[in-house]
């Protein structure tokens, strides 16, 4: 039933239940609530939501004042500036002040498409996951973001969503028996060869690099790791344990994001080589995401090639 | 307000600046003219306004203060350990390793903190959030904060101000510490506040000026502040950077962050110790 809809469209549907569930959920917003899909909350429910204007460094912190008063807010804005552009607000008034807002940050890496280089968030991950306490959770359809829902409502504590807004790339979790943990990474495919961990939007690139590969005779394992922050190590070393070689795949810089993550889990767990797919630390650009996925090196055809270099440094390894 | 009454708010000021100055001396370095400008403003506050109960830190329609100038801290803390809210014995530990009384205000380490503070500006901004959240709960509480003149610099408190104006905040008072120094120098010097009045009113609030060391004209502007329910209001504080402590008033233009040695720190008590302790 999610195939065609946009992820803000989900999302708002998601909180509407919970509004109407739970009277101390308030939805601020700094302006976007109709780019992020929810002004249509602030028209029904004026008494749950404020659209603080164009001014997300006072939204973070009234959040935090609304959350120390027992309500639970959800603050709405770009993945640039929920991260970046109010990065000491998040740390100190929501973070370091242990209170309960949620954290959504919409269009990150290139979904920001032809908002261009000053509206990418190639650099959130970082700055989230350098704060502690925060979690960072990244759906990757709109299945996957509709079995989070009632987790992060019941999880009391600063969680960063990192949404992509529309109709995502593809859907991996739809399956009704799917059983969604916010803290377990998922297996989406299993191979012996190869690890490929991918998160949002790369996951889909992930499992068409898999195909590739296949025909190759190469067995990649896809992992997808939902919540960068804090990482399932366990799963991740394990596939580790397993194919003995990875590429960490995302919609970031692979410097400070999942790779890093991966790499510190690892390192720790179960050190093996490990090849990175993301922005390689360089700023982004405006386009459409086809043409960036492939100025970027981040589509499926790179990662098939980051795969085989990998193995490669694998058998050398032996 | 009673002469009785006005008699013994003064001396309860001098107990407030002798606990502060003994808990900064003890240690021998700290804000000590921000916490010496603030007190009375905040003695007023916490002994004739707010409604608290020391028994009950959390109570929940409590009043709430956020001290948006965090570094003024020690001077909250010996109010706070004055009414009962925690021992006066946890003065000694201000700033030491495993504290509950850290420099800046913590709501997660001091019992009757109501909100973390020290990165400037936020808790101004907190405070507005607490403000909409009491109003839309309708718990008839009063959301009192308090920023520094130089705090005024930064963005949020006007992005914040905006806000509180718009949406009628009648239930926030708010005090401005003007005590016209801001750590690399004088405000008007560095970035001229003035017409600070004008500006506030400009943004919704309803404004007025009082000598910040008299304490009957802080409580009449506060008692004002609390019949304005369609406004927030700002009360401004002419204040004096170190205040009460003469050798540190007339270092008015260095006194924010500084040493005390036991010599000082002795003749600062014996200043203060003039006027009885046992208010």
């Amino acid at each position: 039933m999610y195939e065609k809809a946009e992820m803000r469209t989900v999302m708002a549907r998601l909180l509407k239940e919970a509004i109407q569930q739970d009277e101390n959920i308030i939805l601020l917003d700094a302006d976007l609530a109709r780019a992020n899909g929810i002004l249509p909350l602030f028209e029904e429910f004026p008494q749950q939501t404020l659209d603080v204007g164009v001014a997300e460094s006072n939204m973070a912190c009234v959040a935090a004042g609304l959350a120390s008063y027992g309500y639970k807010p959800f603050i709405f804005t770009f993945a640039a500036f929920a991260s970046r552009r109010i990065c000491d607000q998040v740390m100190i008034s929501i973070a370091y002040a242990r209170q309960n807002v949620k954290i959504v940050g919409t269009d990150p890496g290139i979904a920001a498409e032809l908002n261009g280089g000053t509206h990418m968030a190639l650099e959130d991950v970082g700055v989230m996951r350098s704060i502690p306490s925060m979690v960072i959770f990244e759906p990757v359809d709109c299945y996957q973001l509709a079995k989070a829902m009632p987790q992060i409502l019941a999880y009391e504590g600063p969680i960063y969503i990192r949404m992509f807004r529309k109709v995502p790339p593809a859907t991996w979790f739809a399956a009704e028996d799917y059983k969604f943990d916010l803290f377990k990474a998922d297996l989406l495919r299993s191979g012996r060869d190869v690890t490929l961990y991918a998160t949002g939007i790369e996951v889909t690139q992930a499992m068409k690099a898999a195909g590739v590969l296949s025909q190759k005779g190469i067995e990649a394992e896809v992992i997808n790791i939902h919540t960068i922050k804090p990482i399932d190590w366990h799963t991740v070393a394990q596939s580790a344990a397993k194919t003995g070689c990875g590429v960490v795949c995302e919609n970031h810089n692979v410097i400070g994001g999942l790779g890093s993550a991966v790499a510190e889990c690892l390192a720790n767990h179960h050190p093996i080589p490990l090849e990175f797919i993301g922005a390689q630390d360089h700023f982004a650009e405006v386009g459409k995401m086809p043409y960036l996925l492939e100025k970027f090196q981040m589509d499926a055809e790179s990662i098939v090639k980051k795969a085989e270099l990998v193995l490669k440094r694998k058998k050398l390894s032996c | 307000m009673e002469g009785k009454r006005k008699a013994e708010l003064v001396k309860k000021c001098r107990r407030i600046r002798y606990l502060t100055m003994d808990e900064i001396g003890k240690l021998g370095v700290g804000h000590v003219g921000g916490c010496l400008s603030a007190i009375d403003a905040l003695v007023v506050l916490y002994y004739n306004h707010m409604r608290i109960d020391p028994q009950n830190p959390r109570m929940s329609n409590r009043d709430r203060f956020v001290l948006s100038k965090g570094h003024a801290g020690p001077a909250l803390y010996a109010i706070l350990a004055d009414k009962g809210f925690f021992p006066l014995s946890w003065l000694d530990t201000l700033n030491r390793g495993g504290t509950r009384l850290p420099s800046h205000a913590d709501m997660n380490q001091t019992p009757g903190v109501d909100m973390t503070t020290g990165s400037l500006g936020q808790g101004f901004s907190c405070a507005v959030g607490m403000a909409i959240g009491s109003k839309r709960r309708k718990d008839n509480a009063f959301i009192y904060t308090m920023i520094g003149d130089g705090e005024t610099d930064e963005g949020i408190i006007w992005e914040a101000a905006m806000l509180a104006g718009n949406q009628k905040l009648g239930n926030l008072i708010a005090f401005t510490d003007y005590n016209k120094m801001q750590l690399d120098g004088e405000t008007r010097v560095i970035n001229d506040l003035e017409p600070l009045s004008d500006k506030w009113r400009a943004f919704g609030w309803e404004t007025e000026e009082v000598d910040g060391h008299d304490v009957e004209a802080i409580d009449a502007a506060i008692c004002r502040a609390k019949q304005q329910l369609q406004r927030p209001s700002m009360i401004i504080l002419h204040t004096i950077k170190g205040k009460g402590v003469s050798f540190i008033e007339e270092m008015w233009r260095n006194n924010h962050n500084i040493t005390l040695s036991p010599e000082q720190h002795k003749k600062t008590l014996e200043e203060l110790r003039e006027v009885t302790l046992d208010v």
